[in-house]
Order: structure tokens, then C-alpha cells, then sequence
């Protein structure tokens, strides 16, 4: 296997969606291959990193306001009639 | 000395999707309902079998025949306002998270919020159950915020269909690892500055579909109903925004573990 088809079944190969066969190329190659190996724990890391990031989490204050908005409007909404139907 | 952060790789918080998260190969829509469509004779009892049967067979991603969120939806449907106000509470925070992302401005998020629960109030009737409620949201947020960015941007075409370089633009060409940890190099505030910073760079095809699946949690099959894309083209995409921001990273956390500083 080379490594740009390593590259091309990266995305499959972190969600686990290989089938076995494929999977087990895969994992030979990572064996012997450092570049490939880093490339896949670094954008493993990548995802994780993200993922556990919090990035613009909705603040409390800001929820309850936006939540009195959202169902003000709804019930005015439903006074007036339905909209965009 | 930078303090450490006490998170640790591995551990999503539990509002998040899994990274190996993903839908069955067994989810092709079968017709085998299909051809009941003599009702009237059939009687009604047997009427409403064949409905059910035809919903559960049209249904891809649905695991339960009436999952919770969908009797929310039903019951909003019928009037009920604070069955319809619970569906905020589930979803708010994804949504915001979801218009930042893509705005990159906190007032068009916040925005794109209210537009999209106002919007998906006015349509409720519209939403033929056939999938999520919630995929069906972010369908709508996603629209609201490119909207906004289009407006922000008017020199710029922002689409999700926007062709973007497919040659070299997402090949690695820095291959150092990182170590120690990123999350142990840098505190909370630098590191999310860094972060902040990666994504906003990628293009805002490449953006959200990254958001979605990766960190929202939606599967591959969520991600291109959602977006009104082929599966094809979201793999595709989150492929090249995976190096992408990976390369991007690379300057930051390769840096300073190989010594050179952080300025």
C-alpha cells in the first residue's frame, strides 16, 4: 500500500468504518511507515482536541435570553396566525 | 511555566458524538410497504400498519420506531408549546455552537438561533418525520448562518457547494509529532485561541462539515442530509478540513515541542 492510498482511506480509517480486510492493510502499513503513523495520530489529535475544545459554549445568561426570545416570538407567532406556510 | 490542563485525550464530554461513531451498512430504504396502497379496502386498522411499516422502511437513521425526540415533535405539532420549548432546550447549544462556527461572529449567532427555532416553529407542519428533527435543524441553522455570512461577506461567493483546491491544498508536509500533549503545552485561554484561529481559516465548505460531523457528533449520513450534500462529497471534504487543520496545528504544537518557543 502506498502512502497516498493510505491517505485516501485516512477518514474511513479514523471513524472505523473499514471492513476487516482493508482495516488490517491499513494497519500493516501505519506498522512500518512513520509518516503515515504520525500524520494519523496528530489528525486523530486533531479531532480530539476539537472536540474537547468547548469553543463557544452558549453561556447561561445568554441561553435564558435567547430561549425568552425564541418562545415570545413563537407564541406571538401563534397569535398572529401561521407564517411562511 | 505553562500550567497543564487537566483534560486528557479520549475523554469526549458526554453531550458529543464518538469519533467512531457510525450508521450500519443495512440502511437502504426498502419498497416493500410501497405497494399497499389499496387502503380504503384493506380497513383502517390494516391502514395504519402499512403507514407505520412505510415510515420505519424510509427512516435510515433512526434506531427506535418513536424515539423520544419525535413524539417532542408530534406533540408540538399538535399545539403543545412546551413540547416545542423542550426541543430548544435539547438543541440551543448545538445550534449556537453550529452559528458561531460558520458566522465566526457571536450577534449573527445569536441570531441565526432564534431565526432557526422560529423558523423550524413556522414549519413544523413541513417536517415529514423522514429524518432527525434535530438534522433537520441544523439543516435550517446552517442556511440562516451562510445567509449571514453572505451578507457579511459580499465580495466573497459563500457556498457549500464552493469548489475548493483539491490538489495539493490538505497533503501533509510537516510530519513531527506532538508530544508532550498540545492540551499540556498550552493553557486553556492560548489554546483556544490557536483553535479559534485554525478553523476560522478553512474555507466555510470545509468548516462546517468538519463542525458537524467532528464536533457535533453527527454521522457521515446526518452530516451530508443535513447539508444537502452527497455522502461522497462530505467524506471528501472532511478528509482534506481534517489535515487541513492538522497542518495548520502543526506550526503551533510541532513548534514548541521541538524547542523553538511559542512567540
Amino acid at each position: 500500500m502506498k502512502c497516498s492510498e493510505f491517505l485516501n482511506e485516512l477518514t474511513n480509517y479514523l471513524d472505523g468504518a473499514l471492513d476487516a480486510r482493508t482495516k488490517s492493510e491499513l494497519d500493516d502499513h501505519l506498522a512500518w511507515c512513520h509518516n503515515c503513523y504520525v500524520v494519523c495520530d496528530t489528525t486523530r489529535k486533531t479531532i480530539e482536541i476539537y472536540r474537547n475544545s468547548e469553543l463557544y459554549e452558549l453561556p447561561d445568561d445568554l441561553r435564558a435570553r435567547l430561549h425568552t426570545a425564541i418562545m415570545t416570538k413563537c407564541s406571538g407567532q401563534k397569535k398572529s396566525g401561521p407564517a411562511g406556510s | 511555566m505553562v500550567p497543564a490542563l487537566q483534560g486528557t485525550w479520549g475523554t469526549p464530554p458526554p453531550t458529543r458524538g464518538n469519533i467512531s461513531r457510525i450508521i450500519g451498512p443495512n440502511n437502504t430504504p426498502k419498497k416493500s410497504a410501497t405497494k399497499y396502497n389499496s387502503i380504503s379496502t384493506m380497513g383502517r386498522v390494516v391502514g395504519k400498519i402499512c403507514i407505520k411499516l412505510r415510515m420505519s422502511t424510509i427512516q435510515p437513521n433512526i434506531e427506535q420506531p418513536v424515539s423520544e425526540e419525535m413524539q417532542l415533535v408530534r406533540r408540538a405539532k399538535r399545539g403543545d408549546d412546551q413540547a416545542f420549548e423542550e426541543l430548544v432546550r435539547r438543541y440551543d447549544r448545538n445550534v449556537f455552537r453550529i452559528a458561531q462556527h460558520i458566522t465566526q461572529n457571536r450577534e449573527d449567532a445569536e441570531d441565526v438561533v432564534q431565526e432557526a427555532f422560529l423558523k423550524a416553529y413556522s414549519n413544523l407542519e413541513k417536517f415529514q418525520e423522514q429524518s432527525k428533527f434535530y438534522t433537520w435543524l441544523v439543516r435550517i441553522a446552517v442556511n440562516e448562518a451562510l445567509m449571514k455570512l453572505r451578507r457579511r461577506k459580499p465580495e466573497r461567493t459563500v457556498s457549500l457547494d464552493e469548489e475548493v483546491k483539491t490538489e495539493d491544498d490538505s497533503l501533509p508536509r510537516e510530519v513531527a509529532d506532538w508530544s508532550p500533549n498540545p492540551e499540556q503545552m498550552y493553557n486553556q485561554a492560548q489554546l483556544r485561541d490557536i483553535l479559534t484561529r485554525t478553523i476560522q481559516g478553512l474555507p466555510a465548505g470545509f468548516r462546517t462539515v468538519f463542525v458537524l460531523r467532528d464536533v457535533e457528533g453527527l454521522s457521515t449520513e446526518e452530516t451530508a442530509q443535513a447539508l444537502e450534500l452527497s455522502i461522497p462529497a462530505v467524506k471528501s471534504r472532511l478528509l482534506r478540513a481534517r489535515l487541513q487543520l492538522r497542518e495548520r496545528l502543526n506550526r503551533f504544537f510541532q513548534k514548541r515541542a521541538s524547542g523553538d518557543g511559542d512567540q
